[in-house]
């Protein structure tokens, strides 16, 4: 055999690489298609079934995947509980009221229908059970998996109407078949609950909808499956089932540099964990890798949500719920766009499409207003308030959806009021539709007695906006932010060009110098009308 | 009314000249567009240009001092007495009336002493006030690391503003006073030529 033995110098051979890795990501090979398993699970014969029910296929994974469950137990997936270390807020979806559906206390069985696990009806769900993790709503590649809405977590077993009374079934899926057919997580799996929180697609973030589970490139282009193809966990990356990046302890500036294996692995969820601080190539304006101190890389690289076609929820009035028609369902109103713009389930709805993001200074701090704190109800309450500033070197300029509404809160105990709107028990809102029943209801869960005055407050929950990432070319230009009325002319504390200015020396400036054409003008006409009588 | 011509302007003094007027003229429109006055060439393309312009500046002044102090033309600068009140007079009213000039350009002395005082103004004020505001400005975001953490952008960007106007105003009465030669277009054409038409005595 001959071998061809030719000295390569180190430089050369490190553009060589180079640019046999840029053919070869070039060449559209996304990350997610280059991972091939192992193990092909239709080949085991644990999972030849069949499995009655969702936990029986979970007991079966655990034959072989033996501490997946203790793993994801210690997870927010699981836990939906989570301690905030810098302020010791108790968070997590079980403990914090939201302004979209409000709490998960006392709604259980509608609201873990997102609980990666099975039977999370009350407050007596046993979160030690290894068997009631849902392996398959994560690890489901044949997209037939479904957890029924008002299920607690399970899919159904026997055909179902849903929603009730709309005359339509949902089919019991072939766990067997689904289970032989498992697999990574893909964005389907992931948009399952966070494309579809609030009750539906596209209500809760703005930044998560349907349309991410096959994204053009003008739409995100990481995760377009066109070119790179990453899924959410390509960037929310994690060992032992705990994945990173989190709503409630965000890093508003990532100073670690691109993370490798041998240095920091630790997190990809931030754009600096690939890109780090200095992400714009020599050949671009200078400037732009000087924003980045002060600018998140998605409030110029996200330049509006919900632009994947479908409007996410802007303005939810809970106050306004409870008109029946005379069969006395809810009344149901919709737009000429075929949005709901009321429902007497849950009151006025405001949408939005294309949205420009609110910009903030953020510092990665979240506080939350839970249950118990106080809320007079003269003033708009942030239901997350996010820290940060201008003096702060670790704030950066961040977009935001801005959520707003109304929602109930006891006057009397002067807190946000936990209530009572899924249920079959008399007391449950979409049965009675009788706000002090629900709330009653709703405050006795978590230990508190319902002082009998009924308000709504307003209030304001923002959402970070990191995903819907569009091409370089469709960022936000600089005129949209150095502009007197732009994106940023409501971010305090610093001195933007083109944005601010001294008043009265830009007024002394131009008067100067129009004063010093006018003499000039003068003196010349002066001047020529002299000459020309002269002569 | 006879008149001669005089070499005044060398050949790097004007190209010096007229290069500059160009980078003012253009770092004035797109300055003025970054400072949201007005749209132009878009916010992005006017502060290429502008820092491309001012480093061009920058380099054209290095080379301008150098020539001063090489030639000795720095002296033309030094302020004088000599005529100045005449100079006022001059243009407050003799020139509406033909009268002669009172000062008479020469190659060791071209400008006349309110010449003398509005470049020196120039030189001394304005452009170092640009300058340095302006690389500050540029530099930014390097504060820090050069122990410049206490300056203000707005106070940077205060200085820069201010001397941008004082430029404007120098450079609107300056294109005038380039009409009060001998002729309306002597003082142009001498900055083009190196020859000014002088009356002969």
């Amino acid at each position: 055999m001959r071998t061809c033995n030719v000295k390569v110098p180190g430089r050369l051979a490190a553009f060589l690489s180079a640019l046999a890795l840029s053919l070869t990501l070039g060449g559209g090979l996304g990350w997610a298609e280059n991972e091939v398993s192992t193990a092909d699970h239709s080949k085991f014969k644990e999972l030849k079934g069949p499995f009655p029910t969702g936990p029986d296929v979970t007991r079966a994974c655990l034959q072989c995947h033996t501490e997946a469950s203790k793993q994801l137990h210690k997870t927010k997936h699981w836990t939906w509980s989570v301690v905030n270390p810098d302020t010791g807020e108790r968070l997590g979806k079980r403990n914090v009221i939201n302004n979209f559906c409000g709490s998960v206390v006392s709604n259980e069985a509608r609201c873990t229908s997102c609980h990666i696990g099975y039977g999370w009806k009350d407050g007596t769900f046993d979160f030690t059970s290894e068997a009631n993790v849902d392996c398959l709503v994560c690890h489901d590649t044949t997209g037939k998996y479904r957890k029924f809405p008002a299920g607690a977590g399970h899919p159904v077993y026997q055909p179902t109407e849903w929603p009730a009374g709309s005359g339509r079934m949902m089919q019991p899926p072939d766990l067997a078949e689904i289970a032989q057919n498992v697999g990574p997580t893909s964005r389907r799996n992931c948009g399952t609950c966070h494309f579809l929180g609030g009750g539906g697609n596209a209500i809760k973030h703005g930044d998560l909808d349907l349309s991410m589970v096959e994204p053009g490139r003008y739409l995100d282009v990481h995760m377009s499956p066109g070119r790179l193809n990453f899924t959410c966990s390509t960037c929310h990356s994690g060992d032992a089932h705990a994945v990173q990046g989190s709503r409630y302890t965000t890093k508003a500036k990532d100073t670690n540099g691109i993370d490798i294996p041998g240095r920091t692995d630790g997190s990809r969820a931030s754009c600096e964990s690939c890109h780090g601080l200095e992400p714009h190539p020599a050949a671009a304006n200078a400037k732009l890798n000087e924003h980045t101190d002060r600018i998140a890389c998605v409030t110029c690289h996200v330049p509006q949500f919900a632009r994947g076609g479908y409007a996410t929820k802007m303005w939810w009035d809970w106050s306004t719920a409870g008109r029946l028609d005379e069969n006395g369902k809810p009344i149901k109103v919709h737009n000429s766009d075929g949005l709901e713009v009321y429902s007497g389930m849950k009151g006025d709805f405001r949408w939005g499409e294309h949205v420009t993001p609110e910009y903030r200074w953020f510092d990665g701090s979240v506080d939350y207003t839970l249950f118990g704190d106080t809320v007079d109800g003269g003033e708009v309450v942030s239901i997350n308030k996010y820290g940060g500033s201008a003096d702060d070197p670790d704030s950066r300029i961040w977009p935001f959806k801005v959520m707003r509404g109304k929602q109930a809160y006891d006057k009397g105990l002067q807190t946000l009021a936990v209530v009572h709107t899924f249920g079959k028990d008399d007391s449950a809102y979409w049965r009675n539709y009788d706000w002090d029943k629900a709330v009653d209801a709703g405050m006795a869960s978590v230990g508190a007695v319902y002082s009998g005055e009924l308000g709504f407050v307003e209030t304001e929950m923002a959402w970070p906006i990191t995903h819907m990432v569009a091409p370089k070319e469709d960022a936000v230009t600089c005129v949209e932010c150095h502009s007197r009325n732009g994106r940023l002319a409501g971010i305090e504390g610093v001195y933007m060009p083109g944005r601010d200015r001294t008043g009265w020396l830009d007024f002394l400036g131009w008067t100067a110098a129009l004063l010093a054409l006018l003499a000039v003008l003068a003196h010349g006409a002066v001047r020529y009308y002299a000459h020309t009588r002269r002569s | 009314m006879n008149a001669t011509r005089i070499y005044i302007f060398k050949r790097f003094e004007r190209f010096w000249h007229w290069a500059q007027a160009l980078l003012i003229i253009v770092m004035a429109v797109t300055g003025f567009e970054i400072h949201g006055t007005y749209g132009l060439l878009g916010y992005e393309t006017a502060q290429e240009v502008h820092t491309t312009a001012a480093w061009l500046l920058i380099g054209l002044w290095v080379f301008a001092i150098f020539w001063h102090f090489t030639t000795g033309e720095w002296r033309q600068y030094i302020p004088t007495a000599d005529k100045l009140m005449a100079m006022v007079r001059y243009y407050l009213t003799g020139i509406f009336t033909d009268a002669p000039h009172p000062f008479r350009q020469t190659t060791l002395r071209k400008h006349n002493p309110l010449q003398r005082l509005a470049y020196l103004f120039v030189k001394l004020i304005i452009n170092p006030a640009i300058w340095i505001s302006g690389l500050l400005y540029l530099y930014y975001s390097a504060w820090p690391a050069l122990g410049l953490d206490g300056l203000s952008l707005a106070g940077v960007a205060f200085v820069h503003t201010a001397a941008a106007f004082l430029m404007l105003v120098f450079f609107v009465v300056h294109v005038y006073f380039a009409t009060t030669g001998h002729t309306w277009t002597s003082h142009i054409k001498a900055m083009i030529t190196g020859y000014e038409e002088v009356e002969s005595g």
